[in-house]
């Protein structure tokens, strides 16, 4: 199954049908996500703000595939993540998704270049042309003197620069996000929302949770939750746009 | 903003005439505050009286040129380095609104804040994508679009600023709703208008004495 199949031009690369996800039991139970429904298609970058506590991280593991959901369920590229075998699941988080955790998750026996190539080589890349997009990745990061150091040896923003770019190499479809920009200063940030924006306008669907408006700014659609439940959207409704063609060549709702 | 100031800065770097300085302004301000030609003369004539410009000659068609004057450099130098007033901060609006929203019972102030967030966040996108565009056209190149950019960097640091400012009214007010049950709400704030939240000190707001403050 590739990204683009023919006749369902916007069929959207992430897929969320009345998503909910309750944890612990009783007294104790939290329902961090309420009865979600959410889409993001090929082209498309939506942001996703909300307060502390409101659900952003569960929604983005939960669209990952890192955590299944207590009821509903999850589409990547038309396939339920819930019908998938321990080992394809694990194929679909390695090629098909791309995943920036919000502590960045880095393995810190390995290089900067290291950490990103991994998931090329495990998913049979030749170490050598793993390598070479680990730098190509760097470099558009603004990375590309640190290939050969080893996360403790890095600051903050630059380990979190490091796991965007293990996120965006190869060919991910779909891009998730928790919190890029975090630790970057304004410059930085803005400069890995572009990265972000050109990977989406390549054609990568990309979900990114953020606290920061400016950030979502780049987004084209910006989800907001609150205590589990998305309460509303800001930004144009991208699918007819994109069924015309006119999604982000200036022709759109307010390009000029 | 000062129109003074930004002439002056233009005429710094050489002799300029009405139309030309107009069309700099707009090109380095993005036309985010429009100029129409007599605002440029009447400013020039102000400008000499204050012995800031003087006139320099004038080519074939007829433009007259304006330099700056030593005393001009001066003010220019001064302007730039003392940091802009906030003693006159614009009345604004939607902080009026919402000082107004928390004490009028029936508005669902929750969704003044959202409505209001709804419509800041689509206008920085707006002005971020003029700024992808700019950035993508290599704008860092020249230093008019430059200017450009850093001007919309403006709008869009005032515009988060905005929304940040109204992501914390809401939490504010989230924690504000007096307590009926004992047990914190697990179900966070009530849609339906409860009894009237008092507002939070506010420069000129007068607290109404009727409610004993809650520690
Ligand atoms: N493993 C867990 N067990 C119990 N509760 C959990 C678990 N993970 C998350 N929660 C709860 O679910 C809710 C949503 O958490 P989540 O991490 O999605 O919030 P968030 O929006 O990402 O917040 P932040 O902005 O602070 O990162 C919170 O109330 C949290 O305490
Ligand atoms: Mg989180």
């Amino acid at each position: 199954m590739t990204g683009n199949t023919g006749s369902g031009a916007a069929a959207p690369v992430l897929r969320l049908e009345d998503v909910s996800r309750v944890h612990g039991r009783g007294a104790a139970e939290v329902h961090a996500l309420r009865g979600v429904d959410l889409e993001v298609h090929p082209g498309e970058l939506v942001a996703v703000m909300g307060p502390s506590g409101s659900g952003k991280s569960t929604l983005l593991t939960l669209a990952g595939g890192l955590d299944t959901p207590t009821s509903g369920r999850v589409l990547v590229e038309g396939r339920p993540l819930g019908d998938l075998s321990r080992k394809r699941l694990a194929a679909v988080r390695r090629r098909a998704v791309g995943y920036v955790f919000q502590d960045y998750n880095l393995i810190p026996a390995l290089t900067a270049a290291e950490n990103i190539s991994l998931p090329r080589e495990l998913d049979g890349a030749s170490a050598r042309a793993a390598r070479r997009e680990a730098l190509a990745a760097l470099e558009e990061l603004g990375l590309a003197d640190l290939a050969d150091r080893f996360p403790d040896e890095m600051s903050g923003g630059q380990q979190q620069r490091v796991a965007i770019a293990r996120a965006l190499i190869g060919d991910r479809r779909l891009v998730l996000a928790d919190e890029p920009t975090g630790a970057l200063d304004s410059t930085t940030g803005e400069a890995v929302l572009a990265v972000l924006r050109a990977r989406c306008d390549a054609g990568a669907a990309a979900m990114m949770v953020t606290h920061e408006a400016r950030h979502a700014a780049w987004a084209d659609r910006v989800v907001f939750l609150r205590d589990g439940s998305v309460v509303d959207e800001a930004g144009a409704a991208p699918a007819e746009s994109l069924l015309a063609g006119a999604a982000r060549d200036g022709s759109g709702p307010v390009g000029r | 903003m000062s129109i003074r100031h930004g002439l002056l800065a233009l005429l710094d770097q050489g002799p300029r005439y009405g139309y030309q300085l107009r069309s700099e302004f707009e090109a380095r301000t993005g036309a985010t505050w429009p100029l129409n030609v007599g605002q440029v003369y009447t400013t020039l004539g102000r400008l000499e009286r204050d012995g800031l410009v003087e006139p320099s000659g004038e080519d074939d068609e007829g433009h007259v040129f304006y330099a700056v004057t030593e005393k001009g450099r001066a003010e220019l130098r001064s302007w730039f380095g003392s940091p802009v007033s906030r003693d006159d901060p614009p009345r604004d609006e939607l902080a009026i609104k919402l000082a107004m929203a928390v004490t009028v019972p029936g508005v669902d102030v929750r969704e003044v804040v959202q409505a209001q967030r709804r419509h800041s966040i689509r206008a920085l996108q707006d002005c971020t994508r003029l700024k992808a565009r700019a950035m993508a056209e290599g704008a860092a190149d020249s230093d008019g679009d430059l200017a450009w950019l850093l001007v919309l960097d403006q709008m869009i640091f005032r515009t988060e600023a905005e929304v940040r400012w109204l992501d914390h009214c809401e939490s504010r007010l989230a924690r504000h709703r007096p307590a009926a049950a004992a047990a914190p709400a697990a179900t966070g704030p009530r849609a339906e208008p409860g009894p009237e939240p008092e507002p939070e000190p506010h420069g000129s707001f007068r607290r109404r004495g009727t409610r004993p403050r809650r520690a």
